[in-house]
């Protein structure tokens, strides 16, 4: 569904990714690990063209990305979730579902506001409130709920389970899960070993911007020294 | 009681125009983040197309419909600016958008001239709105009421538009975080030039519904923008009843002011704006905010440091030629050489605040224009000899510089420089109003120079040492532990301050330095020209400086200098023209698009891009 293909992005001088390539399947639930630093958030900006790969390319159903400007990218199905949420803090949680809202799309669930709502029942009690007051959890459940608006066929969550309480964190995994079973394909980023167990079928490591790792759960089960040379801490 | 209630309808009318105006404005900058200078030639437009248009169409229908066509037309014409103009320089820093906006100005101005010609054009009357009604026996024009009437529905109209509905949403939400908006699938480059073309068009709608009050001249653009900057400041700004409330306080006290204080009106609407700010550092309605950017966005500077063996010997040939001048060149080119260290030395105290101050001060010649005052006063009212009149022309700057700093230093980014703006408007006000101490527009004349100075030789001797030693000066105070502390807290006012820097306390003391220098430039200004206008003062002579410093590169040390002698040169060519400023603002927006490092700056990266590949050859 989506090929990411040997790309290369830079902030300023400072090359992030150095040929990274990875591929995400129709109905999958993808992790993307790594440390802080090493490259999971430009990966995903890369996809949205928020930063702009200067090398390499990247296709969405055989669509070519590299250069669109992030406002095609979203209308070509892909829904961005920052790792950052970004809600708009003056306007009303209904407002920053309102700036989500794109048409219905042939393939993706189309969803209301009153279905986010009942995914996500908090927000439906502060619907007038403003994104400020909400928190963290709520903030990071709005950000989802935004990007959903947009119907998209593919979501891209960057470390949804960062900044946010334990509880909510098991909350957000059966939400994932639940995002999958009505057929959305999902990538994540996470830091959280044990969370992207819970919820991916298949994980990428990278360090450095490139690629280490990519399989299933189990080879990674398998081999702990890979575990140990990426991930921990 | 009729008459003071008969006043206050009257200004109650005319803030229908100003609110227009500024909330075209306020809509803008809300979602652009760009101060749009232009905004005031907008509305210039919208009154000339609005007469030309109400002359065309008859009756009713043409009269209303014909302000309906000029909003829609002004509205086009704003888009197209946007498109071309400021869209691929909206990642650049704030001053380079409103050098742009500037140009705008300049282009505009030309392009009236050249349709309209410089004839002041009356506004028709409105069909079956000519006559008065009697409001508690007192006269109050019929179309007076009509506009009360009305501007509360355009009010209403544009909250409703910005609060109730889709467009309204996606605005706000691109006022915070517009790559968010995109990246949700909101083409924003549509939406950007929406609202510009909507504000455009709010200040088309007031340039023509003021027309049966008023009319259509070419010095609009300038005399509403100063009060626009007021509304929005009072109001706060991106607050649309603000920007209301606002216009119409401003409006209602500029008539009571022409009935009782006939000679201030200009002065008041100031005095209230800074009795608002004092109470309110950001409007009635305004909240806190980190408003635009500063001037320092974009790639890192160079570290400064002192010139080098090669910047020495380039500097010493330099006044080696200038010191040898006067034996070589005619009387004319003396002349133009002391305008353009006269000018150098303002820009190069412009830039000091500016560039390594980090504040963009658009009101800059409110000290050149005061020094040249103070001391053009002193000689005409009490024949104080010139020495001593020439050094209160620093002095008076810089305490000029301290008031308004104390009002200014307080805010950053566009609120400074709308501020400073504002106050600069303050002392033209003064300069031109005021006419039993300044001779208002009749200028001071007959202000020359002591004797021993009397020859164009000497007084150039005189100009050269203190221009030159104005700007090495500054240059010293910049490579010294204040300059340090000044640019620590232009790049990061936080850290600054946890390393101890009173960041507020130095640029407050900056300020006032820049004020001072900027002074003395005017003292050697107006002896040199024996005579000095309220031009001096006028906004347009702070925008000379900001595109001198701008041209030269605002990221140069040396820019305002070089921006000076080049455009020194340019104007003197250009002025020859009759079309001069379009194409002098056709060449500002050429260069803010295409060279926005400046001429140093350009130089700079052109050199080191030649230095850079001769050494990766050499590897």
């Amino acid at each position: 569904m989506l090929n990411v293909n040997d790309i290369h992005s830079y902030y300023g001088k400072a090359h992030i990714l150095g040929g990274l390539s990875f591929e995400v399947k129709r109905g999958e639930v993808l992790a993307l690990l790594g440390r802080n630093g090493a490259g999971k958030s430009t990966a995903m900006k890369s996809v949205m063209q928020l930063v702009r790969p200067r090398e390499g390319s990247v296709s969405f159903q055989g669509q070519e990305l590299v250069g669109k400007p992030a406002f095609r990218v979203a209308k070509t199905g892909i829904g961005y979730v920052p790792e950052d949420r970004r809600i708009f803090s003056d306007l009303t949680v209904l407002e920053n579902l309102e700036v989500g809202r794109q048409p219905p799309r042939d393939g993706a669930p189309a969803w209301t506001v009153e279905q986010l709502f009942d995914i996500f029942p908090n927000l439906a009690e502060r619907r007038t409130n403003r994104g400020k007051q909400l928190s963290g959890g709520e903030q990071q459940m709005l950000t989802i709920g935004r990007t959903l608006m947009g119907n998209p066929l593919l979501l891209l969550l960057d470390e949804p389970s960062e900044g946010i309480a334990p509880v909510i964190v098991e909350e957000m995994a059966e939400t994932i899960l639940k995002l999958k079973s009505e057929g959305l394909t999902v990538m994540i980023s996470e830091q959280n070993l044990h969370f992207a167990r819970a919820v991916a079928d298949r994980a990428i490591i990278i360090e450095g911007g490139e690629k280490k790792f990519d399989g299933s759960f189990a080879e990674l089960e398998a081999h702990p020294e890979i575990r140990d040379a990426y991930l921990s801490v | 009681m009729a008459f003071f209630f008969a006043q206050f309808l009257t200004g109650l009318a005319n803030a229908a125009a100003l609110f227009l105006v500024a909330s075209g404005l306020s809509l803008i900058f809300g979602v652009t983040r760009i101060v749009n200078f232009a905004h005031g030639s907008l509305y210039m437009l919208g009154a000339f197309i609005g007469v030309t248009l109400m002359n065309l169409l008859p009756g009713h229908f043409g009269f209303w419909g014909a302000i309906l066509l000029t909003g829609l037309a002004v509205g086009a014409i704003g888009a197209f600016i946007e498109m071309v103009v400021l869209r691929p320089i909206y990642r650049a820093p704030e001053l380079f958008q409103l050098v742009a906006t500037f140009g705008v100005i300049l282009v505009i101005q030309d392009l009236a001239l050249m349709i309209w010609g410089a004839e002041d054009r009356l506004g028709p009357r409105a069909p079956g709105l000519r006559g008065v009604w009697r409001i508690f026996g007192e006269p109050v024009p019929k179309y007076d009421i009509i506009l009360i009437a009305i501007t509360p529905f355009i009010l209403f109209a544009l909250w409703y538009l910005i609060n109730r509905t889709r467009l309204g949403v996606l605005v706000r939400a691109a006022t915070q975080d517009r790559e968010m908006v995109g990246a949700l699938g909101v083409n924003q480059a549509w939406l950007f030039t929406g609202v510009f073309a909507l504000g455009s068009a709010l200040a088309g709608w007031g340039g023509a519904l003021q027309l049966p009050k008023g009319g259509a001249d070419l010095l609009m653009d300038f005399n509403i923008i100063g009060a626009v900057f007021v509304v929005v400041v009072i109001g706060g700004m991106g607050s649309l009843p603000g920007a209301f409330i606002a216009s119409v306080l401003i409006s209602v006290l500029s008539v009571f002011g022409v009935t009782y204080l006939p000679q201030s009106t200009l002065v008041l609407m100031f005095v209230v704006m800074a009795i608002v700010l004092i109470v309110r550092p950001y409007g009635l309605l305004g909240r806190e905010e980190v408003a635009g950017e500063h001037g320092q966005v974009g790639a890192p500077e160079q570290p400064i440091r002192p010139y080098g063996p090669t910047g020495r010997a380039l500097v010493a040939a330099l006044l080696a030629v200038l010191a040898a001048l006067p034996f070589v060149a005619e009387q004319f080119v003396l002349t133009l050489t002391i305008d353009m260290i006269v000018f150098a030395l303002f820009a190069a105290s412009l830039h000091f605040i500016l560039g390594t101050g980090g504040l963009v001060s658009f009101g800059h010649a409110a000290f050149f224009g005061g020094g040249a005052y103070a001391a053009a006063l002193l000689v005409f009212h009490t024949d104080t000899p010139m020495e001593l009149a020439f050094l209160f022309a620093p002095l008076a700057a810089g305490l000029l510089a301290l008031g308004i700093g104390w009002f200014c230093i307080r805010l950053t980014g566009v609120y400074f420089a709308m501020l400073t703006l504002a106050f600069s408007q303050l002392v033209w006000s003064l300069a031109f109003q005021w006419r039993g101490v300044t001779r208002g527009d009749d200028g001071l004349v007959n202000i020359w120079p002591a004797d021993w100075l009397n020859s164009p030789e000497a007084y150039y001797y005189f100009t050269l040492a203190l221009g030159v030693g104005g700007i090495l000066f500054l240059r010293h105070v910049i490579h010294a532990p204040f300059g340090y502390a000044l640019r620590a807290g232009r790049d990061s006012p936080r850290q600054a301050e946890a390393t101890g820097i009173d960041v507020k306390r130095v640029q407050y003391v900056a300020f006032a330095l820049a004020g001072a220098m900027a002074g003395l430039a005017g003292g050697i200004f107006v002896f040199s020209k024996g005579s000095v206008f309220p031009t001096e003062l006028e906004i347009a002579a702070s925008f000379d400086a900001l595109i001198v410093v701008f041209l030269g590169g605002v990221k140069t040390l040396a820019g305002g200098v070089v921006g000076a002698g080049f455009m020194t040169v340019v104007e003197d060519w250009l002025t020859r023209l009759e079309y001069w400023r379009l194409l002098l603002g056709l060449l500002i927006i050429a260069v803010v698009i295409i060279a926005p490092e400046g001429i140093v700056g350009s130089l700079r990266s052109l050199w080191m891009r030649i230095r850079g590949t001769n050494d990766e050859v050499a590897k």
